[in-house]
């Protein structure tokens, strides 16, 4: 225990917050010299510094460029809310495929979510038993989220090629699948490559989180309702889903928020296609920005993803807090 | 040393080997694409696609590392890529824990005018997608003519806000005693956070340092929008024109994937016990 099992947990802060409101303004009362007043101010400066610059000022500035016309050479050209109408304008080119990449962007956060919580919670249950061999259990389903998405990308495409790939020679050999399956360029292939070589890639952290999550609820819990006849079943639904519930609701935000930032998988693999179906909207984003210089239109997509982005996470946040209950 | 001993137990635990051997199949299987990459980067280019599949190469060689190291110069400097990575990632975590520590101690622990509400900005932002900073910090960088230099990489990321986060809660649970007797024996703020509250937080500043180095190592898409030229990108944008040179050569694609997964995968085997605390501590990743 100590101070290192602090979790930032939604919500832990704004209690600290309050808190730390308490004491701020008791202090405030008392006068002290100047060369005093500044020593904090110094302490925080060069941090504001940098956040001012690079976290808060683009925020404004986003959302000024996104009411802007620039292609980067000439000067920007007020357009009001012009780039947003055109997203939803199904006519011009950034309507059409804005949309194109915001459904494909919800599709994978729909097919990844789900298998990147519950494989790992599975697992998680799994090895918190007395299995022998845990801890290297451990160690082997972590190690692929410490490489780079461009090595799982090359590795899998490797593993994935139609013809030369592993995947389908196991197919072929074992399991008597006669044709070979083209994972990364036809549907719903690209889909299914996508999503595993995610799940491969970043299904570790949130088993490591299930895991500190189930040794973060007292054992004397279990006693206690085994003493009462609770069947192992009952055991998972009253006492380790509860017991759960923070660490849960944390992973499927978390979950969510990298699913929707999917952009090197599918850049490094199936490049967008079959005909875009896979393309993202960061992808897309990227080359409203920097092939076809349109900033103020990449920037109206940026935030109109943000925007969606917490309002999904805000929304799961309340209907998970909700739903499981005792 | 009976028989009937041992059968007893195994009437007993049955269910947790056959959990046992099924979490065996999975890791088999979870292992399989990096032993896969190593197996084929060691194979004769010739020798990668042959029926059926040899998961020893038949005759081992390390010609496909010598053909990608040999072709540095040019267009695929995989060396120059993994200096860049290595440089601006260490000079980058070194920086933030300086400049988070620095800023989370006053956070924590010192009473000055408008604390709560910066404090509260900046915790306001942490909500904030990424994705809507890329555009403008791409101009800002642009004006401020880091694009294709360091700079780009090392400073933008000093403004995040959850080192100052997580070290803020470390320093909140260390006690206030030895700071108080220090300020007592004369020591200023300066000397207090630094041989004081700094070497208290060592186990918190490992993990920041950790998980910053590897988002640092692992980022992709940032680099990707700042370098254009080809010498100064990091290793993982680096690996995607790596992988439009070799298109379907195989061996020297797994053989570039070693070479940039070795460094990580021998750090994390050798820190694991950091990882891992790690990412229970900052509850991130990915």
């Amino acid at each position: 225990m100590g101070p290192s099992s602090h979790r930032p947990h939604w919500g832990d802060w704004q209690m600290h917050l309050l808190q730390q409101g308490e004491a701020g303004q008791v202090s405030a009362r008392r006068k002290k010299p100047w060369q005093q007043r500044i020593v904090p101010y110094l302490f925080i400066a060069p941090h504001l510094i940098f956040f001012l610059t690079f976290v808060a000022a683009p925020v404004v500035y986003g959302f000024w460029l996104s009411l802007n016309d620039w292609d980067f050479l000439g000067e920007p050209r007020f357009v009001g809310l012009q780039n947003y109408l055109n997203l939803f304008d199904k006519e011009t080119v950034q309507g059409l495929y804005f949309w194109n990449a915001m459904g494909n962007t919800l599709e994978f956060v729909l097919y990844s979510v789900p298998p990147l919580v519950l494989i790992p919670l599975a697992l998680a249950l799994a090895l918190d038993s007395r299995l022998p061999g845990r801890v290297a259990f451990r160690t082997v389903f972590y190690a692929p989220t410490v490489l780079s998405v461009a090595t799982v990308a090359i590795i899998w495409r490797w593993l994935l090629d139609t013809n030369a790939g592993l995947v389908n020679y196991y197919l072929r050999t074992y399991l008597g699948v006669g044709q070979n399956i083209p994972w990364l360029t036809d549907l719903p292939w690209a889909w299914i490559a996508l999503v595993l070589m995610t799940v491969w890639w970043t299904m570790g952290g949130n088993l490591i989180l299930f895991l500190a999550g189930l040794q973060d609820i007292p054992e004397t819990l279990y006693e206690a309702a085994r003493i009462d006849g609770a069947n192992g079943w009952q055991l998972f639904r009253h006492i380790t889903l509860p017991g759960l519930k923070p660490t849960l609701l944390f992973v499927t935000v978390m979950t969510t928020i990298a699913s929707f930032n999917l952009f090197g998988q599918p850049y490094m693999t199936t490049g967008g296609g079959p005909n875009r179906a896979t393309q993202t909207v960061i992808m897309l984003i990227r080359d409203e920005a920097f092939k076809a210089y349109r900033m103020g239109s990449a920037s109206a997509m940026a935030w109109v993803l943000g925007i969606v982005m917490m309002v999904v996470s805000i929304f799961q946040f309340r209907a998970l807090r909700q739903h499981i209950e005792y | 040393m009976s028989d009937r001993k041992w059968l007893r137990r195994l009437r007993r635990d049955w269910p947790v080997w056959v959990l046992f051997l099924f979490m065996l199949a999975l890791a088999l299987v979870w292992a399989a694409p990096i032993l896969y990459m190593i197996s084929t980067s060691l194979k004769p280019e010739s020798q990668t696609i042959t029926w059926p599949i040899r998961w020893i190469p038949a005759e081992p060689t390390l010609e496909n590392y010598q053909t990608i190291m040999a072709a540095t110069s040019d267009q695929s400097p995989l060396l120059r890529w993994m200096w860049n990575s290595f440089f601006t990632a260490s000079i980058h975590t070194a920086l933030v824990l300086l400049v988070s520590s620095m800023a989370a101690y006053a956070y924590a622990r010192m009473e000055f005018r408008g604390r709560d509400v910066l404090f509260a900005i900046l915790m306001g932002t942490l909500m904030v997608p990424s994705v809507m900073n890329f555009v403008p910090n791409y101009l800002i960088v642009d004006r401020l003519g880091w694009l294709d230099s360091y700079a780009a990489l090392i400073f933008p990321g000093l403004g995040g806000v959850f080192g100052v986060f997580l070290l803020r809660q470390f320093f909140l649970g260390i006690p206030r005693d030895l700071e108080d007797a220090a300020r007592i024996d004369g020591a200023g703020p300066f000397r207090i956070y630094w041989t004081i509250v700094l070497p208290l937080a060592k186990p918190a500043l490992v993990t920041l340092a950790i998980f910053t180095f590897m988002g640092h190592w692992n980022d992709f898409l940032w680099p990707l929008i700042v370098m254009n030229d080809p010498n100064m990108l990091t290793l993982p944008p680096g690996l995607a024109m790596f992988q439009g040179k070799y298109v379907t050569f195989y061996g020297k694609l797994m053989a570039g994937a070693v070479i940039s997964a070795l460094p990580v995968l021998i750090a994390f085997l050798f820190a694991q016990r950091y990882f891992i605390k790690g990412i229970t501590l900052t509850g991130m990743k990915g």
